[in-house]
């Protein structure tokens, strides 16, 4: 480095090199090759456990390729070098449990999948050969009647922002109060419709529809943003062109403005379906479980996946063995449903998006 | 009659007011719905909250008064989402950074996508991966930590042989906010402005010092409200606590153990309701009110900060 | 010394894209050399690969020599953060950190390298930087400033100003003045014509009557066609090339018959 105290004022350095020594570029390669050894080594002579020698290995290259870089290259390129080690590091920590997640609900899950399995309930059932029909049904019904009553209410809400309120203090504090519902806790969203339908029912109820109500409450605000974020992605030119033909304002909304954006909001409608068709609390609260079918969702107990999935986990009765397979056929089931939502909801989105084309 | 014309156009332009005036009428309607419905959130929840201020003994679960039963599950809240915040955030934004800056542009377009597949995973499925899975797997680490570190309040054990604890529930927290967190972060890192990276570069800057000098003093606000945003998620989670968790009323340090930890809000009344009648339900309604207003904070701040970071 | 780039048959690739082809120029120690052209002709592009700055875009690569001071700047053993130290850039529009006052703004190149510096070396570093980028009478009182505060073409001069701070051999503008009005134009031509004594500048223009005013040598870009990847048709000492082209497509692009 040039001292600056004797350095020229504004004066070029005299000498310029541009190679600056430089580590072999298999040189990190090497390195996990070495702390590999390393790790293997402390596996075989030190008898530590696989996940210790893991440890070892990663600890030997995260201070050992830097070290040597810092040798070789100077401090800016060993810190350059301990951040990317770091960076990926947090990558393949993360990686670990979501991956092990995955693994563990798809080898866990598969056993039990048979047309049994999807079509039987669990009346009557101790043990095997029950079914997790019942709970399927109950969790389309109760979400089916969740989107019916929220994206009617979301969509026209989002219209009123975009289209009519603007900036009116209304509309702002509507904005707000979207935000406030957007972090609601599931539980106590579950608590709400539990209050409100033990005002007309009396305590102690259970029914589907209280779900389906709660499940509303968590899913209004979503589709509420994404459709406000469609909406106000659609070009002011093209409103303006509607009116300039001397088309009124609502017409204007239905037929041009939301069919402009229907792809984005059906992805963002999608999405939320997907998000709520997992929730469990609420539905613990006010849907509770029961064995049987019951697709009616103004009276009585309803099963859903989610909550029977945490039942069989936390009060298994006599069957251990048997409740947590069918918790976790019922966990496959539940995640395939949701992923198969939300890759729906990219093919839609990724269908319509370029809609700027001509 | 020479007048068949001007009553077409009349009637076409008063059709078009008063579609207008029905159609903005229901919007506005379900506006005001949404609002009326949050009223209506706050007011039951009130109503049969606040009752519960007045309770003690038998229907606060043998505590003196309800304080004495909501700050140790506050407590217990508290301190699950602070060690999934500790763990979760700084492993987001390196699988963000990896995403926006290090991996090759195919590999990061792939994995953005798998991470926003996991954020959409129930908490229902994280909770039975924590307990069948990730608690089992646990229980020798915190064998070790017990003999090792035991001196330390946070390690005194006994482990219990299911590895059910906080500190379990607290990494399932963890796994769950990730994809959260990740998801922000990385659009923040994304929309890091080019002309500031190669500003960065063109002065000779490492990648790192790069990411230093020029991303994440952008991205500061973006970030930390993404973990705010995740913290908001991780108070009020119900299902992975309340499966990994035994219902206690204990304020305790102690991470590693199953009867002398604490336990959550949320969980506690997941695990309490189906059992509760009467004032003792007051009492856990009451419990969900201070969660709501605890998550309505922090996801508040979160989002006060991601708007001035916005504009500034 | 500050030093001379020899470029020898220089193809530029984005991806399977060849976007530059076949350039062969000698820029000169201590002089301006200007590079001018219709636009997308990869003049810009030709001068990212100067410091290699063009592998900032993914899928960028080179195929040819560029040799600095006797160093081949593509070799595998080259630096390329050595490369951008030793060569600094200056953009298009003026990009100070946001998040930093004018004082660290200036310094930002030079505490990469330099952890620990005292106060007054410091201090010193940023007046002489500040002075060298003929910004300092207007900002020494107001350095904790934003950078982000001043007006566009100080923003550019404070660009400037870290750019010299590091101290590098060659200064590379990426066409600096097409976002500043003419005033700060101005300033700007004037600080290069006082920097060329230190320094070995190449810099990018829109503008004819600025390549004319500023340089030294002058290099015209063009595309052979739409579509083809663009070469470099002339290469020139600036009264020449201004005066007497020895292309045809030179003269007509200069007397303003197209681009």
């Amino acid at each position: 480095m040039t001292d600056l105290q004797t350095a020229p004022p504004v004066s070029p350095r005299q000498s310029m090199s541009l190679t600056g020594a430089t580590l072999p570029r298999l040189a990190p390669v090497l390195a996990a090759v070495i702390a590999a050894g390393v790790g293997a080594l402390a596996a075989v002579i030190g008898g530590v456990g696989w996940v210790a020698a893991a440890f070892v290995a990663w600890l030997v290259l995260v201070v050992g390729l830097p070290l040597w870089s810092s040798a070789v290259e100077g401090g800016r390129k060993a810190r350059d070098r301990v951040a990317t080690l770091l960076v990926w590091s947090a990558f393949g920590l993360a990686m670990i449990p979501l991956v092990s997640l995955v693994w563990t609900v798809l080898s866990k899950g598969i056993g039990i999948l048979s047309g049994q399995f999807l079509t039987y309930s669990m009346r009557g059932v101790l043990g095997e050969g029950g079914g997790i029909y019942h709970a399927i049904m109950g969790t389309l019904v109760i979400t089916a009647l969740a989107t019916v009553i929220s994206v009617p209410i979301g969509v026209l809400t989002a219209v009123y922002l975009v289209e009519y309120g603007k900036s009116s203090t209304l509309a702002r504090v509507i904005t707000f109060l979207v935000d406030v519902m957007t972090g609601i806790p599931s539980i106590v969203a579950g608590l709400f419709a539990y209050a409100l339908f033990a005002l007309f029912f009396g305590p102690g109820v259970r029914m589907g529809l209280g779900g389906a109500v709660a499940l509303s409450v968590l899913m209004v605000p979503i589709v509420v943003r994404a459709t406000e974020e469609m909406l106000k992605l659609v070009p002011d030119e093209l409103r303006e062109a509607a009116y300039a033909l001397g088309v009124p304002k609502w017409r204007t909304i239905t037929k041009v403005v939301l069919p402009t954006a229907v792809s984005g909001i059906v992805t963002g409608v999608t999405l939320a379906v997907a998000r709520v068709a997992g929730e469990t609390a609420p539905l613990l609260i006010i849907a509770g479980l029961t064995t049987s079918t019951n697709l009616d969702p103004f009276s009585d107990r309803m099963a859903t996946l989610p909550v029977f999935i945490f039942y069989s986990i936390t009060e298994p009765g006599l069957y251990v063995d048997e409740m947590t397979d069918y918790a976790w056929g019922a966990a496959l089931v539940l995640v395939a449903i949701v992923m198969l939502l939300n890759v729906v909801a990219r093919v839609v989105g990724g269908l319509f998006a370029p809609k700027t084309g001509r | 009659m020479s007048v068949t014309q001007p009553p077409v156009v009349d009637r076409e332009e008063s059709t078009g007011r008063f579609g207008d005036l029905v159609f903005a009428g229901i919007s506005r309607g379900s506006a005001i719905l949404i609002m009326l419905a949050l009223a209506g959130v706050a007011v039951f929840l009130l109503q049969q909250g606040l009752p519960a201020l007045g309770h003690h003994g038998d229907s606060t679960y043998g505590k003196d008064s309800i304080w004495g039963f909501v700050w140790p599950l506050l407590f217990g809240t508290l301190l699950a989402s602070v060690i999934a915040m500790l763990v979760a955030a700084p492993l987001a934004i390196g699988v963000a950074l990896i995403i926006s800056h290090y991996a090759p542009r195919p590999i990061a377009k792939v994995m953005g996508w798998l991470i926003d597949l996991l954020a959409a995973i129930p908490s229902v499925v994280y909770g039975l991966w924590g307990i069948q899975f990730l608690a089992l797997n646990m229980v020798p680490v915190y064998q070790w930590l017990e003999d090792h570190a035991g001196w330390i309040p946070f390690f005194e054990g006994p482990v219990p042989n299911s590895g059910r604890t906080m500190f379990t529930a607290g990494l399932v927290l963890a796994v769950m906010a990730l994809p959260i967190i990740t998801a922000i972060c990385r659009e923040v890192f994304a929309q890091t402005p080019k002309m500031h990276q190669e500003a960065a570069l063109a002065l000779g800057a490492t990648r790192w010092e790069m990411i230093r000098l020029a991303v994440f003093p952008y991205a500061r606000s973006g970030m930390v409200s993404a973990v705010l945003l995740g913290l908001g998620r991780a108070l009020g989670e119900t299902m992975a606590v309340a499966m990994v968790l035994a219902p206690t009323l204990l304020v305790s340090f102690n991470l590693i153990t199953a009867e002398k930890g604490s336990s959550t809000i949320a969980a506690n009344i997941a695990l309490n309701f189906g059992n509760a009648s009467g004032s003792k339900i007051e009492t856990l309604i009451f419990s969900g009110l201070v969660l709501f207003v605890i998550t309505f904070a922090v996801n508040f701040l979160g989002r006060a900060i991601a708007a001035r970071g916005r504009k500034g | 010394m500050a030093k001379s780039i020899d470029v020898s048959d220089l193809d530029i690739y984005y991806g399977d894209f060849l976007a530059v082809e076949g350039v062969t120029m000698t820029i000169k120690a201590r002089s301006v050399t200007a590079f001018i052209g219709p636009s997308g002709c990869g003049k810009s592009t030709f001068l990212r690969s100067l410091n290699r700055m063009h592998e900032a875009i993914p899928g960028a690569r080179v195929e040819g020599k560029v040799m600095v001071d006797g160093q081949s700047l593509y070799e595998p053993s080259i630096d390329p953060v050595a490369v951008r130290r030793q060569i600094g850039m200056v953009f298009q529009r003026p990009n100070p950190f946001p998040t930093m006052s004018i004082y660290e703004n200036v310094l930002a190149g030079k505490r990469l390298n330099a952890k620990r510096m005292s106060r007054s070396d410091a201090d010193d570093l940023v007046e002489r930087s500040l002075r060298g980028a003929n910004l300092w009478t207007e900002v020494k009182d107001r350095l904790s400033r934003p950078g982000m505060s001043l007006s566009g073409g100080q923003q550019q001069r404070l660009c400037i100003a870290r750019a010299i701070a590091v101290e590098p051999q060659v200064l590379l503008m990426d066409e600096p003045c097409s976002a500043l009005d003419p005033i700060s134009t101005a300033a700007i031509e004037d600080l290069i014509h006082e920097l060329k004594a230190d320094y070995t500048i190449v810099i990018v223009t829109h503008n004819m009557q600025q390549a004319a005013r500023v340089s030294d040598d002058t290099g015209f870009f063009n595309l052979k066609a739409a579509g083809e990847p663009g070469h470099l048709v002339e290469f020139n000492p600036t009264t020449k090339m201004f005066t007497n082209p020895d292309d045809e497509s030179t003269e007509a692009y200069i007397s303003g018959r197209f681009g």
